[in-house]
């Protein structure tokens, strides 16, 4: 009976210890809300002053993120506009595709889509993930995205911080020559980040900076959302409508079928 | 206003076939919530086709441009978002009322005679249904359209000797490329949809001709008044077309709210990985196709040697059922049969019976009227082991196209297999267990 039991344990245990192995890094909440025009406007202008440098959004237009987002085109021009010419041109990046794929190994991605693709908590966490990693080529890694080619971009915002592991010990039975022998092993569990150099902004302020951010990539990601709802109550609304007076029509008609 | 009709009348018979088939066409007066389904599948044609039409003004079926044409579409093209939308999530929709108006048929026998044909078309419709649907679905060129289509494609693979010239025939390209792109465009805009109208309106004309089932299962032809008219039977206009415009509006409801407020409706409608372009060097992680076709997917990747070891069980099985039950020329039939499919379950690769699998859990559908054999066509009538039966058909169904979303391998896979043994029993034990179920008396006339 009892050796039934160690053969039990011998086969669900490793399975355990497999699947808590291969998770995920947790990803964070972010709240999302595309009425903020001003969270929306300074996600903007993170993006083209740091972000735009590398990476294109290039299905969007300058003057379409003014139009959007309440901005002048005389001020698209004046603070936006360091990449291109006309405000109605599409969002290219300042570097050229090849240098970049020499500096960074890989050419870095569009952006225009990223926030579709992974998700808004994803590019959150992401974000806020990065950390030192002196075996890394860019001196930098990210918790998110293991082994990015990205470095830290905005380093001197949020500072620079280290992760800090745990170790997870797992014990496990294991049946040698007829005898159950308990086995150990450990793994390296990502716990926390510490700052160890503090950057301009606090935690929050730069949790707060990332949400604008984020909250934008999703505009950029679908910038018919911020009209697609105020449309589909209208469209609901008219066949609720539209509803009523054919079911009234409907029962007039059906009246004499029994 | 008469003179004119007059006029036309002389010269086509428009009065005629608006009495023949609207205002003088008898339709059951008992129709209930399964019967909206048909117009609704009209509906969506329509809309597929007319939204079809002007995402193809600004659609660019090249390799190099697809991806941002579609994005500009969605950006710049006024009103290109709801168009799009209206699309993708449109080919959605018309599955799910197409598998909705197919429920209605195994619910009411609307597949048994006379409806034979009927049926029969209906179901080239929706194989065909689904080729338009693969072939639009690589057109945006995002990356689960593109490993999509690659996975799908080298399935033509596994046949033997003239496979991989197949797959490649049908590529262009050794592998999915420009010019696969292309020639899916053409027939995604013009080839399967002409197909697919001819054969609606073959779809109707047939109908028309033998009438509609309804929800008892009797024919209300049978009982007719001194002038002719089915006693059970209003005019289809304006009895039906009225209720059927409540019934299109409640849809539309629907479906507008998925359309404006969840289009992607969390990944089902729209996949994530499809926001990424193609990319031939970058498998997405998991290889899904869109919901539709994952119950069909995942009969393929459960066929595996363990599945064809106990289809060879269950044809050995069968064999010896028929050596002992049956007699003469039958058994003789039968025994071959087995002997035939036992060699060929020894022959063909596990690559290979998958495929065969999932085409034959298709091609299944067009013999389902002369698989059942009840007295009694609707479900009302039967007894319990057809409600049974069906009730597990539509069970694994579900489960197998949730498993077709998630990875192939422990405790799904096994789920798979048995669910895609289910699936077949559901079709090739139907002459058995709708033989010997118990019926009820079925009335002469429509109930309410």
């Amino acid at each position: 009976m009892k050796n039934i039991f160690f053969i039990l344990l011998c086969v669900v245990l490793p399975g355990t210890v497999f699947a808590s192995g291969g998770e995920h890094a947790r990803l964070d909440a972010v709240h999302i809300d595309l009425n903020d025009k001003e969270s929306l406007q300074r996600g903007a202008r993170t993006f083209v002053n740091y972000c735009l440098s590398c990476h294109s959004a290039s299905y969007m237009r300058y003057s379409r993120l003014g139009e959007d987002l309440g901005i002048r085109d005389e001020l698209v021009k004046e603070n936006l506009l360091f990449a291109a010419d006309k405000p109605g041109e599409l969002m290219k990046a300042v570097m050229p595709r090849d240098d970049a794929r020499q500096w960074f190994g890989t050419a870095p991605p569009d952006l225009s889509l990223v926030a579709r693709a992974r998700g808004p908590e994803w590019f959150y966490t992401y974000m806020r993930s990065f950390y030192r990693e002196d075996k890394s080529p860019s001196g930098w890694d990210n918790t998110v995205f293991q082994h990015v080619a990205m470095p830290h971009v905005l380093y001197e915002w949020q500072g620079e911080q280290r992760a800090v592991h745990r170790t997870v010990k797992h014990e496990s039975v294991v049946v040698k020559d007829g005898k159950t022998v308990k086995k150990l092993s450990e793994e390296k569990v990502f716990d926390h980040f510490e700052i160890e150099k503090p950057g301009r902004m606090s935690t929050s302020q730069y949790d707060a900076a990332m949400r604008d951010l984020t909250n934008f990539m999703v505009y950029l990601g679908e910038p018919a959302k911020l009209v697609r709802y105020r449309v589909g109550v209208f469209v609901l609304a008219f066949l609720a409508i539209f509803l009523v007076v054919a079911w009234l029509l409907k029962k007039e008609y059906w009246k004499d079928v029994h | 206003m008469e003179k004119l009709l007059a006029w036309i009348d002389d010269r086509f018979p428009l009065t005629k076939v608006w009495e023949e088939h609207a205002s003088k066409y008898y339709a059951p007066k008992n129709f209930n919530f399964w019967y909206y389904f048909g117009i609704l599948a009209t509906v969506m044609l329509v809309l597929q086709i007319f939204t079809g039409i002007f995402l193809t003004m600004h659609y660019k079926p090249d390799t190099a441009l697809a991806f941002a044409s579609v994005e500009y579409i969605m950006r710049d093209v006024s009103w290109g978002w709801l168009i799009r939308y209206l699309h993708s999530t449109g080919s959605s929709f018309f599955f799910i009322v197409v598998y909705l108006h197919m429920y209605r048929a195994l619910l009411y026998g609307s597949h048994r005679q006379p409806r034979e044909l009927l049926w029969i078309i209906g179901v080239v419709i929706f194989i065909a249904l689904m080729a338009e649907a693969f072939m639009g679905y690589l057109l945006p060129w995002g990356n689960m359209s593109y490993w999509g289509a690659q996975v799908i494609i080298s399935l033509f693979d596994a046949i033997p000797f003239v496979g991989p010239a197949l797959a490649e025939w049908i590529r262009g390209d050794f592998v999915v490329g420009d010019a696969t792109l292309n020639r899916f465009f053409a027939f995604h805009v013009i080839a399967v949809p002409l197909v697919l109208v001819v054969l609606v309106f073959v779809h109707i004309v047939a109908l028309h001709k033998v009438g509609s089932n309804n929800p008892d299962g009797i024919e209300i032809k049978k009982k007719k008044d001194a002038n002719g008219i089915p006693l059970d039977g209003i005019p289809f206009h304006p009895y039906y077309t009225v209720k059927d415009l409540v019934g299109v509006i409640v849809f539309l409801m629907v479906f507008s709210a998925v359309v404006f407020f969840a289009p992607e409706l969390g990944g089902w409608f729209l996949e994530h990985d499809n926001f990424v372009p193609a990319n031939i060097l970058q498998t997405p992680p998991e290889i899904v196709p869109l919901w539709y076709f994952t119950p069909f997917y995942s009969i393929l990747r459960a066929t595996n040697t363990d599945l064809v070891l106990a289809l060879r069980g269950i044809v050995v099985l069968a064999a010896l059922v028929a050596l002992f039950k049956a007699r003469g020329l039958s058994r003789l039939v039968a025994l071959g049969m087995a002997g035939a499919l036992l060699a060929a379950l020894f022959m063909l690769d596990a690559k290979v019976w998958g495929v065969l699998l999932m085409v034959g859990s298709l091609l299944l559908f067009f013999f389902l009227p002369w698989l059942d054999r009840s007295p009694a066509k609707s479900i009302r009538y039967r007894g319990w082991m057809y409600k049974l039966a069906l009730a597990v058909l539509v069970l694994s169904f579900f489960i197998l196209g949730y498993l077709g979303t998630r990875p192939a391998a422990g405790p799904n896979l096994i789920i798979a297999q048995v669910c895609t043994l289910l699936y077949f029993a559901f079709f090739l034990f139907m002459p058995w267990y709708t033989s010997i179920d118990k019926t009820r008396p079925v009335p002469e006339r429509v109930t309410k």
